[in-house]
């Protein structure tokens, strides 16, 4: 890692992106105190990061997730919350609670060396979960996992974020982080290249897809006081803008500038295209 | 320290279900089953040649130590084979991840797993040597001079032999825990067998071979300090073996097996403190 550098809002599902090798998961390890960075600190809920009482507000789902798999899954429920400090009258109404919420509890009494991987990894969650954490860490909590299972962690993170917990969300699946989270950072080579509000906020970059005749040279080259990139046909144009409220003044500078104007179509970049912009093609390994 | 008996309970629990627990208690089965046989026959061949009642006592007293001597073994092997994967298997999986990153320290993860360890290796040392003294006392009618400090002299050797692969576990593989236990193992018994040729060549530089070798890994001392407290003086002097009372470990030779255990514990936790997982 270096100079990283970033703050995590209490309440927001917070997205963490970056390619293979960036430095996810060492930063995650760093927040939950596996890891001793080699310099700088860290804090979660203003404790410092491997204080172990603050751990009692803190859920984690590893990337590897592995468990004892001897155990059936309440009974590793039961371990994850004892080790919380959970009192056994309430683990008692939490671990069923916790295996309805994961779609789990026709399979309470598997041993979970028989669990899929998608059931291990929904059990995984339910671990990170059980003692109703302030903070959870979910480093690639879908990737096991069919579209059903993944719609469901969308809803259960969701609900985290209602109840007023804060979720940092490692994940490589895009689409997801994009219908989930508040916000995104990308990472790169162990630095923050980069950050984005992804609800609605009218910073994100938009797109604009428009078709004109009679655009003048001066009428394009006019585009560029609010896009850096404009493509234009004969009656083609594709630009970009820093945000939804410049929108209304490139159309009246193209109808100003005599174009008649057929279509003007806004349209947000994707996550992906913003994730290729900002990290770079895969040069390989 | 409620995280140290949660830990203790869930490793106690693991090691109940590994199956070298159960082989190794087969394999005590097998072994009390053919103590007892071969005891059984003794005894008729004692009764055909009407042996008098003082030999017969010193060579039962022999047999019932070979007993226990392999009683002794198998605790020991058992000890390290069962708990050798426990921290190097769990941090090269990652499954140390989810519980590391619970409210619990990481010294009492550590010390919870070895108190589980050593709960496991006890209780198979207290079958063992009870089934041992049992068989023998019902057969032979010989019991061991004092049977509860040689099992604890016996345990301390186990828990000794697991206060390394706890240690060295926090370096290494699996693999290389293994091999180095194992092989530091091997030290303590040829440190052991040294110190008894010792006392037979008055060789100086056997004896300090010996003494360097238990030093090195003082675990076989323990058990020749056991087989002192447990059988007759006589059956001790009778025989080169490894219960014989030629080189007896002295007090100070307990006293630093105990603060070489400490030690290494000490290390372990230290260092399981400190490494990143």
């Amino acid at each position: 890692m270096r100079n990283l550098s970033l703050t995590v809002r209490r309440g927001e599902i917070f997205g963490f992106l970056g390619p293979n090798g960036a430095g996810k998961s060492t930063s995650i390890k760093m927040l939950l105190g596996l890891v001793t960075p080699t310099g700088g600190e860290a804090f979660v809920l203003g404790a410092p990061a491997n204080d172990v009482e603050i751990r009692r507000q803190i859920g984690f789902l590893p990337e590897d997730f592995r468990f004892y798999d001897w155990l059936t899954a309440t009974e590793l429920l039961e371990f994850h919350g004892r080790l919380c400090g959970m009192p056994a009258i309430k683990l008692r109404e939490r671990v069923p609670a916790v295996l309805e919420l994961v779609g789990l509890t026709a399979h309470r009494d598997w041993r979970l060396r028989g669990f899929s991987k998608g059931m291990l990894q929904r059990i995984g969650l339910a671990q990170a979960l059980v003692h109703e954490p302030q903070v959870i860490f979910l480093d690639e909590p879908t990737s096991g996992l069919d579209p059903m299972g993944r719609r469901m962690v969308r809803d259960i993170l969701r609900a985290q974020r209602e109840r007023g917990a804060t979720v940092f969300l490692n994940s490589h699946i895009l689409s997801e982080i994009e219908i989930t989270c508040d916000r995104v950072v990308f990472l790169k080579d162990g630095e923050v290249v980069a950050s984005r509000d992804l609800k609605g906020s009218p910073e994100t970059e938009i797109r604009v897809r428009a078709r004109a005749r009679k655009l003048s040279l001066e009428a394009i080259a006019g585009l560029t006081q609010w896009s850096l990139s404009v493509h234009s046909g004969a009656e083609d144009l594709i630009f970009t803008v820093a945000s939804a409220e410049a929108l209304p003044d490139v159309l009246r500078h193209l109808v100003s500038s005599g174009a008649d104007v057929f279509e003007f179509t806004p349209e947000r970049a994707s996550l992906e295209d913003l994730f290729v912009k900002i990290v770079g093609e895969d040069r390989g390994l | 320290m409620n995280g140290i008996w949660i830990m203790a309970g869930i490793t106690f629990r693991e090691a109940a279900r590994r199956k070298i627990l159960w082989t190794a208690l087969i394999a005590a089965v097998l072994l009390l089953t053919i103590f007892g046989v071969a005891l059984h026959l003794q005894m008729e061949e004692f009764n055909s040649r009407a042996m008098s009642p003082f030999l017969r006592y010193q060579v039962q007293s022999g047999m019932l130590m070979v007993g226990l001597y392999t009683a002794d073994l198998l605790a020991v092997v058992m000890a390290i084979l069962t708990s050798i994967d426990t921290l190097p298997g769990e941090i090269s999986s990652g499954t140390i991840h989810a519980i590391a990153t619970k409210p619990v320290a990481r010294w009492q993860i550590l010390i919870g797993k070895f108190v589980g360890f050593t709960g496991m290796i006890a209780t198979y040392v207290a079958i063992t040597f009870a089934g041992t003294i049992a068989v023998s006392y019902w057969i032979g009618g010989v019991a061991p001079q004092h049977p509860l400090r040689g099992a604890l002299l016996v345990l301390m050797e186990c828990v000794l032999a697991l206060s390394l692969t706890f240690m060295l576990g926090t370096w290494f593989s699996t693999l290389t825990n293994g091999v180095l236990v194992l092989g530091l193992q091997g030290v303590a018994f040829m440190g052991g067998w040294l110190e008894q040729v010792s006392g037979f060549s008055q060789s100086a530089h056997i004896v300090t071979l010996g003494i360097v070798s238990s030093l090195i890994m003082p675990g076989e001392s323990l058990w020749r300090r056991a087989a002192y407290e447990m059988q007759t003086p006589l059956a001790g002097s009778l025989s080169f073996s490894p219960f014989a009372n030629v080189s007896i470990p002295s007090a100070v030779a307990i006293g630093y097996a105990g603060t070489y255990l400490v030690i290494v514990l000490a290390v372990a936790i230290y260092h399981f403190q400190h490494r990143d997982l």
